[in-house]
């Protein structure tokens, strides 16, 4: 059953998870920063967020981090696997997210801004207490979503050698030949950390969902 | 991880691998196409199931739910590894194409299932009220109705897996990705190539992503 | 007896509402006001007062204007032509060196503190309790203390009977008690002009009742102006000084609601009441 196999698998696990918790902040961080900069009133940083969103989500991950690490260099700029491996994945979970920003907060329902008004608040009243966290308890389901195919896209790093869960895998059976136990293995790993994710993102859809009923 | 920033550019170099690019360009859309039709076809198959008895939407479910579950990198060194174990000796371009498919077959699932549920249940009520059998309801009534709406989604997967066949170049399917690599490999020139597959790829999935929004806004302003 | 015109409390101490007509100043007051939504005429150089304490049902068929003269009034729209002034200041205008300019965001705001608002569909912030929707302009557009604001929420809440709901959601509320919080959140601006935008249209039947019932205690309890677009005819007959019938974008007739409802002289008044009242 090839549970001597498992060790070695779980060490892979480490990286893989450590990946996609630093790729997720920087994810995150690009993405409020960039959704924000979209909705900005200055033509410019609209320009610059909007060009970012579309370059990323526009063309494959696994081409930005063969990028990020082989072209770069010749540039002048060095990183390390496991830099450009989280830089890759964060900016391009990242631009995805930006989206869901941006949208957030424009489907903030016009009638909330409304009474916000015939309340008297300022425009940027409005926005921190009103539309802001409105908008942060709707990104939360997509923003789940995100984090499980970061988790899947860290497999990726594997090819720019990063030892993470795929590289220890492919390795391993690279040095066995105990294929078919390998990859069962490696298959039901990532099933192991990514259903009960999704499961979780499902729950809290539903619990945003009658919140908002309001 | 600085030594001295510079901006390093061969035009004329990156003029004379083009063409091989946009060689490779073409494989890369046959391998979308292929992979997407079956996703399509596997899709509807897996959709049609959960409709079923338990015996067998419990399992369709499951393999859905796992195939979304895990990486399609590892799905893909599954097929390529193991089918050959089996007899099974396919191309590796087959074999990623049909890797895709099922990968993506398993998102388009949920999305089929979206748009049959969205068509009402007094549209089957009809139906049965006057006396169309099973197969055209589905075929005259239901699917007619469910299809439509479903087109932007398709859409937009169908440009998801035009961004992943990156991932064939794992399998050693030449594809973009693998010629830019030879290319880099070949010269030590890795800029050029790189970035040419990047404008290659943003140059055909921003139009596709413009035309599949305008979809999206019509049948939009339809449902209102 | 008239209450003291400075501040509009809910517990007037004085007499109620009669209905006679104040010689002050109207405190609303439309003049030759103009909405276009694209190529469509909402409100047509319409010229509409308010008496201060006056209460006014609007009445007429769907797409006739009349949200949109609320909408005009809670500045949520802006008027392409004409003036709407409030307590004696242009809303949407400022005035500059004598003449009118086109109001900043300032001016707007101050002005807007004498209107309030309850929505059709409540508009509740989902993600504050139903306390914290009542205090939350209170303390940060009013400045006052978090207690004070309190105070003054526990007893509008009691008043709309919801004193045991403070710390409840607006989800876990039915449609009736999130209007009422909506009512009491309004009130809790003190505001002199208060506008009602169909506020039981979006009710199960049996809940119209109760929202109605603080209705008819605020128009006689109270002396800030209302503004109440409505299609309770009885509602209307019951607690109008005035009734004004809106029919594509002009007021087609108005009066007391004695004459409106038994008397109405205009012919479209007379085929909307009809298919109103006899379905």
């Amino acid at each position: 059953m090839g549970f001597d196999l498992l060790p070695l698998l779980l060490r892979g696990a480490g990286i893989t998870i450590q990946l996609t918790l630093v790729s997720a902040a920087v994810a995150l961080f690009m993405a409020l920063l960039a959704g924000l900069g979209r909705l900005s009133p200055f033509r410019a940083v609209r320009f610059l967020a909007g060009t970012y969103v579309e370059v990323f989500r526009g063309t494959s991950v696994l081409v930005q981090l063969f990028w990020f690490y082989f072209a770069l260099p010749l540039f002048g700029i060095r990183l390390d696997a496991f830099t450009a491996g989280v830089l890759a994945l964060g900016l391009n979970v990242g631009a995805y997210g930006a989206e869901t920003v941006r949208g957030s907060i424009l489907s903030v329902p016009r009638g909330q801004i409304e009474a916000g008004i015939a309340l008297n608040f300022s425009a940027a009243q409005r926005m921190r207490r009103i539309v802001l966290p409105l908008a942060l308890v709707m990104m939360l389901p997509p923003f789940g979503n995100n984090l499980i195919e970061l988790l899947k896209a860290t497999a990726l790093v594997s090819l720019i050698t990063i030892p993470e869960m795929t590289f220890e895998g492919y390795s391993l059976q690279m040095t066995t030949g105990r294929t078919n136990e390998i990859f069962m293995w490696l298959l039901v790993l990532y099933f192991a950390i990514a259903y009960p994710l999704t499961l979780g993102v499902r729950a809290i859809e539903r619990r945003v969902s009658a919140f908002l009923r309001a | 991880m600085f030594d001295y920033v510079t901006f390093t550019w061969n035009m004329e170099f990156a003029l004379e691998i083009l063409p091989q690019l946009l060689r490779a360009a073409w494989i890369t859309l046959q391998a979308t196409v292929g992979g997407f039709a079956i996703a399509v076809i596997i899709g509807l198959v897996f959709a049609l199931l959960r409709r079923g008895p338990r015996i067998v939407s419990w399992p369709t479910t499951f393999v859905i739910e796992f195939v979304r579950s895990t990486p399609l990198l590892v799905q893909l060194y599954v097929l390529y590894f193991i089918l050959p174990l089996y007899g099974v000796s396919l191309s590796a371009f087959v074999t990623g194409v049909i890797g895709l498919g099922l990968h993506y077959g398993a998102y388009l699932s949920e999305v089929y299932r979206a748009g049959i549920e969205h068509v009402g249940r007094g549209q089957w009520e009809a139906a049965i009220a006057l006396n169309f059998d099973r197969r055209r309801t589905w075929t005259h009534i239901v699917l007619p109705q469910a299809l439509p709406p479903m087109l932007p989604m398709f859409g937009n997967y169908f440009i998801v897996m035009f961004k992943e066949t990156p991932l064939l170049s794992a399998i050693t399917v030449v594809e973009l990705l693998q010629t830019a690599k030879i290319i880099g490999s070949r010269t030590f020139n890795y800029v050029e190539p790189y970035t040419l597959v990047g404008l290659i790829f943003l140059a055909l999935s921003y139009p596709a992503a413009l035309v599949v929004n305008r979809l999206e806004a019509r049948f939009a302003r339809q449902r209102q | 007896m008239r209450a003291n015109a400075s501040e509009s409390t809910v517990h007037a101490s004085t007499a109620p509402s009669s209905g006679a007509t104040d010689d002050r100043d109207p405190i609303v007051r439309f003049e030759k006001v103009t909405k276009r939504f694209g190529d469509l005429t909402v409100l047509d150089q319409l010229n509409f007062e308010v008496a201060y304490n006056e209460k006014i049902a609007i009445i007429g068929p769907s797409g006739s204007g009349k949200t949109t003269i609320l909408r005009v009034l809670m500045t949520l729209v802006e008027p392409q032509e004409g003036v709407v002034w409030v307590d004696g200041q242009p809303l949407w205008h400022r005035e500059v060196r004598g003449k009118l300019v086109r109001a900043n965001e300032d001016h707007l705001r101050e002005v807007r503190q004498n209107i309030g608002m309850v929505f059709q569909h409540f508009n509740l912030f989902p993600h504050m309790s139903v306390l914290r929707n009542i205090t939350e302009a209170p303390i940060h557009v009013l400045g006052r203390s978090r207690s004070e604001a309190e105070e003054q929420a526990l007893q509008l809440l009691d008043q709309v009977g919801l004193g045991d709901k403070t710390h409840q959601y607006p989800s876990q509320l039915s449609g009736g008690q999130k209007q009422r919080v909506a009512i009491a959140r309004a009130l809790a601006m003190k505001p002199k002009v208060m506008l009602f935008d169909e506020v039981t249209s979006a009710l199960d039947p049996e809940l119209v009742g109760e929202v109605l019932g603080i209705l008819r205690d605020l128009a006689r309890d109270t002396d800030m102006a209302m503004l109440i677009v409505t299609h309770e005819m009885q509602f209307a007959r019951d607690v109008a000084d005035r009734v004004v019938f809106f029919d594509a974008g002009r007021v087609e007739e108005e009066g007391r609601p004695e004459k409106i409802f038994s008397e109405p002289e205009n012919p479209r008044t007379q085929s909307f009441l009809k298919a109103v009242l006899e379905h």
